[in-house]
């Protein structure tokens, strides 16, 4: 078996990809490491990924329906709708989070040993994926408790689950590289979460948007396509969606994805001269 | 059949040195909006430096050849295997390497403290490029080498050092690459350890794969090593058959500075009672080399002026390992100087200290008890290995390698009847 690998600047090779593909075992194992370890030396272990989704679900719907009095769609029980944008909304921040420190958390590995450096994102999703399924779980349970009925639109779940695996990918690969060279990242990236979640529609409907000065603007973001999207899937037709957004939402992750991947391509190799 | 298995073509790599921060590593935005400002007013481009780390590299390498690459601290050799495991890649040139690479830059690379011995090996293995059936077939193999059995299901932060040394290097020493990559991994475990790993090196290097290998472990080097290779300051200056490269290697070394002084009074480091005039390593070369090794007597002096009439005063030298133990510390007897010159010197004998890197710090000290002047690091020094009649190479035990009459004799024969 003869393997020849050439090593120059500014080149990664062309096998980059198949390099990525034979590393799926590192890959596995890396998710695997990041979510053994995250419970480990708690009292509660396991029971912390279901307490939390819990424990902020019940502040928010208490502060967003009972204390601040925001009304969703008509026909939705407003708890539900924050619920359904929060499952979401907590997937793509813990996602983009995770992978904007990716680097940073893995530099031991980044300075010591060579892999495709974008198994380090790629691993760092599965402990915001895990949790997705428990909110996700909770959220189905709590649609019961509220006799509302689940629509065939459910099928369509898993497109704006990867439209937001994307988009947070696209983002957070960015800020990966950024955060190697620039620390000011890690300070910044709590404040981006936070202000997302307000200009994204969670706590209210994107009906609100409509027909406002700001709503092209608005629309720019991928996020609320696909929470609007979410919300569709798991409440059914009540809830506002606007199909046609899909495609500028998808075209706008897509090419987001795409532009980062190529900086992340180009600045992978030098990583370790940063850390 | 000599086949190169390794071409490099001449590799730089080049790192900009940010003088306003000297650590360089991690800077801020700040930093960047206010180059961009300060970039108007032209002459603020000498901040940045331009630093070779390794300047024009060509080598070749041919299957089975075991290399060990020698030269000081920061003359390449990290930055060259860095580049040859893909950890980072050079600003110029070209590297074509035919076959499986396995590099061991650190014991134990991506040892997650929360797991246990026995996750850490499927970790560790496939970080280090092994396929899960690859870390099956070989786990006992593993768990055996490093002595970790009992261990197996504990988490790793629960090891002793030693272990987990121990367990990084077993898992390493069963990847089965065709080129093996090592970075002065041997200068941890205990010597047993050592023994262990370094005959598992011989192993890999007899079986006819490449090998590079870096240590500031001369005796190691040769042992292992066919040819050698000789970096200084990012350039490969020299290479050849080992003991050639070896010998060139060390009369340099010692060349390094031993010897400080100060001819201007008022810059020299002091204060207002005492300045120090100079430090001086004397050492009595043994066999014409200009190298200390563990029999060279080696006389340490100190001068400084005294500015206070009358001052009682006494000299206390620390002698320290280079990693900061203490190995001993000895003192002058306290005398009444007049302003002027003192001199001190100290003898340490031949014999005595075992090879290393040590460090002197000079205190100056005043009616025995107060501190007048310390000077830490006030000499930095190497001490090579040396050895007759040993087939043993790994590093000796202890921080003092005295000779002492130590004899062993037949004392009764057994008599057959």
């Amino acid at each position: 078996m003869q393997h020849t690998t050439t090593i120059k600047a500014g080149g990664s090779e062309k096998d980059y990809w198949k390099d990525l593909w034979k590393n799926k075992q590192l890959l596995l194992i890396l998710s695997k490491r990041d979510i053994s370890v995250r419970y480990k030396q708690t009292l509660l272990g396991v029971a912390w990924s279901v307490l939390r989704p819990i424990m902020t679900m019940t502040v928010m719907v208490f502060v967003f329906s009972y204390v601040a009095k925001l009304k969703g769609d008509e026909g939705i029980p407003y708890p539900l709708m924050v619920l359904c944008g929060i499952t979401i909304w907590t997937f793509f921040a813990n996602t983009f989070s995770q992978i904007s420190s990716s680097i940073l958390i893995n530099s031991n590995l980044v300075s010591k040993v060579y892999f495709p450096r974008l198994l380090m994102p790629l691993s760092s999703v599965a402990v915001g994926f895990v949790d997705f399924l428990i909110t996700l779980g909770i959220f189905l349970i709590l649609t019961a408790f509220f006799h509302h009925p689940l629509s065939w639109n459910i099928v369509y779940l898993p497109a704006f689950l990867l439209l937001a695996f994307i988009t947070s990918m696209g983002f957070g690969l960015f800020f990966a590289v950024l955060n190697v060279r620039f620390r000011d990242i890690g300070q910044l990236i709590p404040f981006i979460v936070q202000v997302g979640f307000y200009i994204c529609p969670i706590a209210y409907s994107s009906r609100l948007a409509q027909g406002m000065w700001y709503e092209k603007y608005y629309n720019l973001n991928p996020m609320v396509g696909i929470i609007d999207g979410f919300k569709w899937c798991l409440l059914g037709d009540k809830a506002y969606f606007n199909p046609n957004s899909v495609y500028s939402t998808a075209i706008i992750s897509v090419v987001i994805l795409i532009l980062s991947l190529i900086y992340f391509r180009k600045k992978e190799n030098t990583f370790v001269d940063h850390i | 059949m000599a086949m190169s298995v390794i071409t490099a073509e001449n590799i730089s790599k080049k790192y900009i040195i940010d003088h306003k921060h000297k650590t360089g590593g991690p800077s801020t935005f700040r930093d960047v909006v206010s180059d961009l400002f300060s970039r108007k007013s032209s002459h603020d481009y000498t901040e940045k430096e331009e630093f070779w780390a390794l300047k024009d590299v060509n080598f070749t390498i041919d299957r089975g050849d075991r290399i060990g690459i020698v030269g000081h601290n920061g003359a390449g050799k990290s930055t060259l295997l860095k580049i040859l495991s893909r950890i980072t890649e050079p600003s110029t040139g070209q590297i074509k390497i035919d076959g499986r690479v396995a590099s061991l830059l650190e014991v134990g690379t991506g040892f997650h403290p929360e797991l246990t011995g026995r996750e850490n090996i499927y970790l560790n293995g496939a970080i280090l490029g092994m396929a899960k059936w690859e870390i099956k077939e070989s786990f006992d193999a593993i768990v055996d080498f490093a002595g970790v059995e009992k261990f197996l299901d504990t988490p790793v932060k629960r090891y002793s050092s030693g272990m987990y040394v121990r367990l990084g290097f077993a898992i390493a020493a069963h990847l089965n690459p065709e080129i093996l990559i090592v970075d002065e991994v041997l200068a941890v475990g205990d010597t047993e350890f050592q023994k262990k790993s370094l005959g598992k090196m011989r192993d890999v290097s007899e079986s006819g794969k490449t090998l590079l290998f870096v240590s500031h472990n001369l005796t190691a080097i040769q042992a292992l090593c066919n040819k050698s290779f000789y970096f200084e300051k990012g350039q490969l200056i020299d290479q050849g058959e080992t003991t050639h490269i070896v010998t060139n290697y060390l009369s340099k070394v010692s060349h390094k500075k031993m010897e400080r002084h100060w001819d201007d009074i008022n810059q020299a480091p002091g204060n207002d009672q005492v300045r120090i005039k100079s430090f001086r390593l004397l050492a009595e070369y043994i066999d014409n080399l200009v190298h200390i090794d563990v029999r060279t007597p080696m006389n340490f002096q100190f001068e400084f002026w005294n500015m206070e009439e009358g001052a009682n005063l006494n000299l206390s030298m620390h002698l320290y390992t280079f990693t900061g133990e203490c190995i001993f510390n000895v003192g002058t007897e306290s005398q009444q100087f007049g302003k002027g010159l003192v001199t001190g010197v100290c003898q340490i004998p031949g014999h005595f200290l075992n090879d290393g890197s040590y460090v002197v710090s000079m205190m100056i000290v005043k009616d025995t008890s107060t501190v007048v002047y310390n000077m830490e690091e006030a000499l930095i020094f190497d001490i090579e290995d040396y050895r007759e009649n040993v087939t043993w190479y790994g590093k000796w035990p202890g921080y003092i390698r005295p000779k002492l009459n130590f004899s062993i004799r037949q004392t009764e024969h057994l008599v057959n009847d």
